[in-house]
């Protein structure tokens, strides 16, 4: 589906991309990883067309750059840094939708399950959003469309849990017929959403791995841990996870999405010498709430 | 075509919003806000009294400020979009680069063109309720160059925006552009004639070839037919074109100038990196 071959692309005298041929089929999600500097960003930009470049660039055998509209329709662009873009909100959706085809409605829906409600703001500029507004919109535009590549430069970055859990569901109801090229500084951020890994330095693929991951990216963990005292930074960072104490901030009950669970993991690393029990089990897809299961002893191997 | 527009809307909406837009209009409208205060319809100068007068300070007054004005204002918020992403992410969207330029363009000269035009059009509201007699044809002409100047220069500065990679570097080039077009006024030419420097066919043709001089004759014939103010000069002038040919070719030259160099500039854009 997505074909580059010998692409090379330098800028002045510094090669930045060198000789990259690579496939990428329907329905693969690929992280792509590696340094600052390593050739992601322009490797994205040679993909949505807006770097001249030598070799070969197509998107179901059309070229981003000559077939601009034809490509660039069926690609759902999140980028790392949002635009300084000084229209409101509403005018942005509007445009957005009248050039992809689609509805402003299905943009609305989209935000509306990220939990951006977005009639208070749809007057104000998207430049004085917070972050994560700014994030939630981009990425409801993205997704509020046909896409059938989705290109995005470190999506969940600036997404609270919450918002992170939502995202992944948004995606796993599309993995099937979408293709994602998901870029990152590091592999822990998206590796659970991913089965194929590509990583870049100084230009060139140094790895392209297929990954298998038995949890699908709308699949939960139930999460139980304890604590052998009360630490009150500890707490916020459960009650950020949307937790729920159950003994006077020793004990911590909640649900983990099955591809952040590394993050949480990561997270809760930081606590290990606080930490009494812990236990993490598979509870399925969709389930929205701790299942009232015994959770001590089924630890699942991650 | 609703690419385009789209384009343009989008355009004149972050313009609108910008700071450098909210002292354009207030520069202009304080211009001509500020003649009435001081009662320039009253005095006169070679013959010319009450709105015609006001007309003729206006013009050379934007004339000296429209270029730098435009050239600066353009280059800034082209080149500073494209290093602040907003190219990068806006042209992630599936728009045709030829409505993507064009519509820029479009939207810009809407918003370039109203504030100065706005305050013609203001300075005819006031003269009309002072009941000043209003010069039509006069207010026809100085508009028709206003919207030319403005062309000119947008195109201009959408050529060095392509041309150049960053904010800084095509401020620079918009400020030497400008500066060369004022070191070959009249003025300067006619300092070189003089001191035997150059031809004087030499130093007419750089003045014709000059858009900010072909606007300040343009202007000067409007009050002073003969264009004695520009000395010899003028008969060279008026041989070649007419009173009215010269006005006719004010117009169109200048136009040509800024298409020539907008449509060079979108070349140069689709054919290089985009953001």
């Amino acid at each position: 589906m997505i074909r580059f071959s010998k692409l090379a692309k330098s800028f002045r005298k510094t090669r930045v991309l060198d000789d990259i041929s690579l496939e990428i089929g329907l329905a693969e999600r690929v992280a792509l990883i590696g340094s600052n500097g390593a050739g992601k960003t322009t490797l994205i930009r040679c993909l949505l067309g807006e770097y001249t470049f030598a070799g070969e660039v197509s998107i179901n055998g059309s070229d981003p750059r000559k077939e601009r509209i034809a490509v660039l329709g069926s690609i759902g662009f999140v980028p790392q840094q949002p635009p300084p873009l000084k229209m409101p909100v509403a005018q942005l959706i509007d445009f957005s939708a009248a050039l992809c085809s689609t509805e402003p409605a299905n943009i609305h829906q989209i935000a509306q399950r990220l939990g951006l409600d977005l009639a208070p703001i749809l007057t104000r500029p998207f430049v004085k959003l917070s972050g994560g507004m700014k994030q939630k919109l981009l990425i409801a535009i993205a997704l509020g469309r046909d896409a059938k590549v989705l290109v995005m430069d470190e999506p969940a970055a600036n997404l609270d849990p919450e918002a992170r859990k939502i995202f992944f569901e948004l995606l796993a109801e599309r993995q099937d017929d979408v293709t994602m090229l998901i870029s990152s500084h590091r592999l822990n951020e998206v590796s659970a959403l991913v089965n194929r890994v590509i990583e870049m330095d100084m230009g060139k693929v140094v790895l392209d791995d297929r990954v298998a991951d038995d949890v699908s990216l709308s699949g939960r963990f139930a999460c139980r841990i304890t604590i052998k005292r009360i630490e009150p930074a500890f707490a916020k960072a459960m009650l950020n996870w949307k937790f729920r104490d159950l003994g006077g901030g020793m004990e911590w009950e909640g649900v983990v999405p099955g591809p952040d669970r590394l993050r949480f993991m990561g997270m809760t690393s930081r606590y290990v010498a606080l930490i009494n029990d812990f236990s993490l089990s598979e509870v399925g897809d969709g389930a929205l709430c701790v299942p009232e299961i015994p959770l001590r002893g089924q630890a699942t191997a991650i | 075509m609703k690419q385009l527009w789209l384009t343009a809307k989008l355009d004149i909406v972050e313009s609108l919003r910008a700071r450098w837009f909210q002292i354009y209009t207030l520069v202009f409208g304080g211009i001509v806000a500020l003649l009435f205060v001081f009662g320039l319809t009253e005095s006169r100068v070679l013959g010319f009294i009450g709105l015609s007068r006001l007309l003729v300070t206006y013009i050379q007054l934007t004339m000296a400020i429209l270029p730098i004005f435009v050239l600066i204002t353009t280059v800034r918020s082209v080149a500073g979009d494209r290093e602040a992403g907003v190219y990068e992410y806006l042209l992630s969207l599936p728009v045709s680069l030829v409505a993507w330029f064009w519509g820029k363009i479009l939207g810009r000269y809407i918003v370039i063109f109203l504030p100065v035009f706005g305050a013609m059009v203001l300075a005819v509201l006031i003269a009309l309720v002072r009941d000043i007699e209003v010069p039509w044809e006069m207010f026809v002409y100085y508009t028709a160059l206003l919207a030319v100047m403005a062309a000119c220069f947008l195109g201009i500065g959408m050529l060095i925006s392509a041309l150049a990679r960053s904010t800084d570097m095509a401020q620079g080039a918009a400020f030497v552009v400008w500066l060369t077009l004022l070191l070959f006024l009249d003025l300067i030419l006619l300092g070189v004639m003089i001191q035997g420097k150059i031809s004087p066919e030499l130093a007419v043709t750089i003045a014709l070839a000059n858009p900010l001089q072909v606007f300040r004759t343009a202007a000067l014939a409007l009050f002073d037919p003969q264009l004695i103010v520009l000395g010899p000069s003028a008969y060279v002038i008026l041989d070649m074109f007419s009173v009215t040919g010269y006005k006719i070719f004010a117009l169109v030259y200048p136009t040509i100038v800024g298409l020539g160099a907008a449509t060079l500039g979108y070349q140069l854009f689709r054919r290089g990196d985009l953001p």
